[in-house]
């Protein structure tokens, strides 16, 4: 178990320092001075000379990398040039919004998806099951950020039934402000899970284990839950570990369509005004909840199948 | 379960490689069976006609201003309204269906052409190799394609060209993990082991026997990623860092329509029809297609 | 057969398939019968119908299975009109079952022990004694350190350790009958002879009878009491083991044992087939069923369907018609 925490850690780190060292190298690859870049439109001699020497431009670039490893490991994302204020404590400011914003997707996504995707596997060619199997493939295709739009125009601007902008104060507002950018980052969840569910339930059902269960007499709704859902839920954990990635870039649109705060609204603000390091602080961040997100659902698969856990 | 899953997906495909005459037509006929497949096909034929069509069958020039009335909602001159400067959205719409498909063609063929490349070198070559080549793809696959896709536009600033770029790179690595399993699983068969013993070099064998095994697969999940890219490129150009004004783009047009919500809901509405259309219209027909060629072919997510 | 009274009694059973292309008459006018304390073995090539028949024993068919005629009575009761509740009390109680791939049989997430509590859930025992039962009987089926073996995956175990698991869970409830649908095709040779001698020792001890599906004609021979041999859907001989394998009466066992390697005598070069394919049976052919691949057939068979004629020995019928009184005359 500590070796697989090891290991696993050991590849989020490579990967995380493979990400960053991409958008170093790429920094560097477009032609013009890395710290005019970095600058973007503010940039005056003097700050560029302030920002050459901070990033150690004048040294080889393995220096300039080590340089950037290291602050990076400090906690230290340098400063936003423009106000002076630390990047890490600009983006920790917004990342409880956005995890509070994928949880919440994530959550209604699977509550609803996953008994979706079992009642579509128990009762097959059904008209719900058919229904359930249309709109899943609809919900999946339609991008995010139309959904998103739809759900802003039908129930903010026209029924006027959730707030349009902001996250709210206090649980109740929170909530209120919650719902829709949750509803459209999750919408598509639904369909997928349910989907991934229902095509891994009937492989389980036909197993042979569940026909000996069955031929040992045990009780049908043990049968579903402990003998076939147990199991059939394990791919949809691993779509929803590796999905984050997808689910944050729905969350970049919601939080800009719904005016919210968070880490995808201050990404496209960075972008907006060409504040690079607010975007490298940014990147860094979503990497990590990636990382931590596919951690979470290996231990997750871990707990629910001893092989996987043996494995480890 | 995934290894055995995928090799029994080459087996059928190098059995359905070797077609019978009429395979075609019987295609056709499942095809036409499968009504959501029928849907799918249509709504594709109507859009890639929009985009060849296009300069021939807008009503309107599409960047000409003030053709109707400032936020119009439909009408028998205007189908589906005008936007805030009375410019006629279908023209718009139908003018942003070439943006549209230039994107996918130009990032799918990119992707696939590379994504084939690293595939078989990953899977044809050395450990090592291999090795590396996965642990950068599941680098760049960790990053969320819009965070990336910023990142690059704040570097390179908002362009056409970044957008294919971005959504390219990030689809590189999808389409060079299969060709790499599938790659593998053939380079193991006993017909090639058969054949390299006998002498056959690695040239003939990569391009006799496995590419042609490992790009019918491919095809088809880059049909069934046609709106994915289509999706990566409005929304990029939604938050105005794809394609630039006044380019009729399906994403602009949508940012253009955003910003009048509370005016008019039509713009919005009109604005998304398309982008829904050929999302669903690709998805209902590479389901449908998948369902026919390959039942097994499953993204390994 | 006269000596026992029969624990179970298949008549006139018939089951269909239904297929995209038609329905498949799987399973055609079975008639046998399981005394107590008797070892049957249902014996034929692969799609014989052997499966789909023990299967049908439990009433655990697929959903596409549709019984359309017949009777399975068990003890006085007749499984096909059982409700599911009275059903499921049958189910691992009165009847259980030994699956064909022990790799897939077994609960991958579960460990042994509870695999082996949860079964006993009807029991009022205390949780202590059905721990009790089960380390028993899996020292009974030849489980090596079984009280700490409980706690373990199935993945842990071997093919043939697991299926020692399997047999061990059908038997802990004590049925009355075991089905075993080829319990020994996945596993070598040496194990299924152990497999075998163990099933044997469990069945003396125990007293249960016993259907045992196999298309290895070797074990059957070596365990079974009773033979019943199976083509294309169809009953076409049974009696006990010592009638059918002295004198196999059905040009289709006959032909059946000229083709088991093991029973070859002479040298060759090639291992003998039975010539011809298995006829269709979405369209059952009239007559007899054997008759494209019969050496010996004749043109009453492409008339007629045959009925069970008594051959040589006690309790022995085969469906051909070279049995029939009136052909032995001519």
């Amino acid at each position: 178990m500590l070796f697989y925490f090891i290991r696993r850690l050991g590849l989020s780190v490579i990967v995380v320092v493979l990400a960053v060292t991409i958008l170093n190298v790429m920094l560097h690859l477009v032609p013009g001075d890395p710290a005019v870049m970095i600058l973007g439109p503010r940039a005056t001699p003097e700050l560029i000379a302030k920002t050459r020497e901070a990033m150690g431009l004048d040294r080889s670039f393995p220096m300039q990398m080590a340089i950037f490893f290291g602050n990076v490991l400090r906690g230290d994302l340098g400063r936003d040039v423009f106000t002076d204020r630390s990047v890490t404590t600009i983006v920790m400011e917004q990342l409880p919004y956005t995890l509070m914003l994928i949880t919440a997707s994530i959550a209604w996504a699977a509550a609803l998806g996953i008994p979706l995707g079992c009642y579509s596997a128990l009762h097959r060619n059904t008209w719900l099951d058919k229904i359930t199997g249309v709109l899943s493939v609809s919900t999946i295709s339609i991008p995010s950020f139309v959904m998103a739009l739809y759900a802003l125009l039908a129930f903010a601007v026209g029924l006027k039934w959730f707030p349009a902008v902001g996250a709210g104060e206090g649980f109740a507002d929170s909530f209120h402000h919650l719902v829709l950018p949750a509803f459209a980052v999750g919408i598509s969840w639904v369909g997928y899970l349910a989907r991934i569910v229902r095509a891994s339930m009937l492989e389980v059902l036909g197993e042979t284990h569940v026909r000996m269960a069955r031929a040992f007499g045990l009780r049908e709704r043990k049968i579903v839950v402990a003998y076939a859902l147990r199991i059939a839920v394990l791919p949809a954990v691993t779509l929803i570990g590796a999905g984050v990635a997808y689910l944050l870039s729905a969350a970049v649109f919601a939080e800009v369509i719904f005016a919210r705060p968070g880490i995808g609204a201050l990404i496209v603000k960075a972008v907006d005004s060409r504040n690079y390091p607010i975007v490298l602080g940014c990147v860094l961040v979503t990497t990590g909840i990636i990382v931590v997100a596919t951690l979470i659902s290996d231990l997750v698969n871990a707990w629910l199948d001893p092989r996987v856990r043996e494995n480890l | 379960m995934a290894a055995s899953e995928e090799n029994v997906s080459i087996a059928d495909h190098a059995k359905r490689t070797r077609r019978e005459p009429g395979a075609l037509r019987q295609y056709a006929t499942q095809l036409a069976g499968n009504p959501l497949g029928i849907v799918g096909l249509v709504l594709v034929v109507l859009i890639i006609g929009c985009a060849i069509l296009s300069p021939w069958i807008v009503p309107y020039d599409p960047t000409q201003i003030f053709v109707g009335p400032r936020l119009g909602g439909p009408s028998w001159a205007h189908w589906l309204g005008t936007d805030q400067l009375g410019r006629d959205t279908l023209s718009r719409v139908i003018a942003g269906s070439r943006i549209a498909m230039l994107v996918a063609v130009a990032t799918l063929g990119t992707a696939l052409t590379i994504g084939l490349l690293l595939g078989l070198i990953a899977g044809y070559g050395p450990q090592w190799l291999d090795n590396i080549l996965l642990l950068l793809f599941d680098a760049v696959r960790s990053f969320p394609v819009i965070v990336f896709g910023l990142a690059l536009v704040t570097l390179l600033g908002p362009s056409l060209q970044t957008v294919i770029l971005v959504v390219a790179i990030t689809s590189v690595p999808i389409y060079a993990r299969i060709a790499r399993t599938q790659t593998q699983s053939l380079r193991n068969a006993e017909y090639i082991q058969a054949e390299r013993a006998m002498g056959a070099g690695t040239m003939r064998t990569l391009a006799i026997h496995i590419l042609p095994n490992v790009i019918g697969p491919l095809l088809i999940l880059v049909s069934m990623d046609v709106p994915l890219v289509i999706a990566t490129e409005a929304g990029l150009s939604f938050l105005g860092m794809g394609v630039r004004p006044p380019t009729p783009s399906w994403g602009t047009i949508l940012n253009d329509g955003y910003g009048v919500i509370r005016n008019s809901p039509w713009p919005v509405i009109s604005g998304s029809v398309p982008i829904v259309i050929v999302t669903l219209g690709f998805t209902f027909l590479g389901e449908a297609l998948r369902d026919i060629f390959d039942p097994k072919l499953r993204r390994d997510l | 057969m006269p000596q026992a009274e029969p624990l179970l009694t298949v008549s006139d059973l018939s089951l269909d398939f239904g297929t995209p292309r038609g329905r498949l008459h799987a399973l055609r006018n079975v008639h046998f019968a399981v005394p107590k304390g008797r070892i049957v073995g249902i014996v034929g090539e692969s799609g014989c119908g052997k499966s789909t028949l023990a299967h049908s024993l439990m009433r655990l068919v697929p959903g596409n299975a549709d019984i359309v005629a017949g009777t399975i009575d068990f003890e006085g009761e007749n499984i096909l009109e059982l409700g599911e509740r009275r059903l499921r009390e049958l189910r691992g109680q009165r009847i259980s079952m030994v699956f064909q791939d022990p790799m897939t049989a077994l609960n991958p997430v579960t460990t042994i022990g509870r695999q082996m509590y949860e079964i006993q859930y009807r029991s009022k025992r205390s949780s202590a004694e059905k721990r009790t039962a089960a380390i028993e009987m899996l020292e009974r089926v030849g489980i090596p350190d079984a009280a700490s073996r409980l706690d373990a995956y199935p993945h842990h175990f071997s093919g043939g350790m697991r299926q020692r698991l399997c047999i061990a869970m059908a038997l802990l409830t004590r049925p009355a009958l075991l089905v075993a649908d080829e319990p020994t095709t996945a596993l070598d040779a040496t194990l299924e002879v152990q497999i075998i001698n163990m099933l044997k020792d469990l069945q003396s001890d125990l007293g249960c009878s016993v259907v045992f599906v196999s298309h290895h004609l070797g074990t059957v021979a070596e365990l079974c009491d009773d033979v019943v041999v199976m083509y294309a859907g169809e009953v076409v001989e049974k009696g006990p083991v010592r009638e059918i394998f002295h004198r196999p009466s059905h040009p289709y066992t006959q032909a059946l044992f000229e083709c088991d390697p093991g029973r070859i005598k002479e040298k060759t070069r090639e291992l003998p087939t039975i010539p011809g394919e298995l006829p269709d049976l979405r369209n059952v052919p009239g007559g007899c069923i054997f008759k494209a691949r019969c050496p010996k057939a004749f043109g009453r068979c492409e008339r007629e369907h045959p009925e069970p004629y008594v051959a040589e020995g006690e309790d022995h019928v085969a469906r051909c018609f070279l049995l029939d009184e009136e052909e032995v005359a001519a």
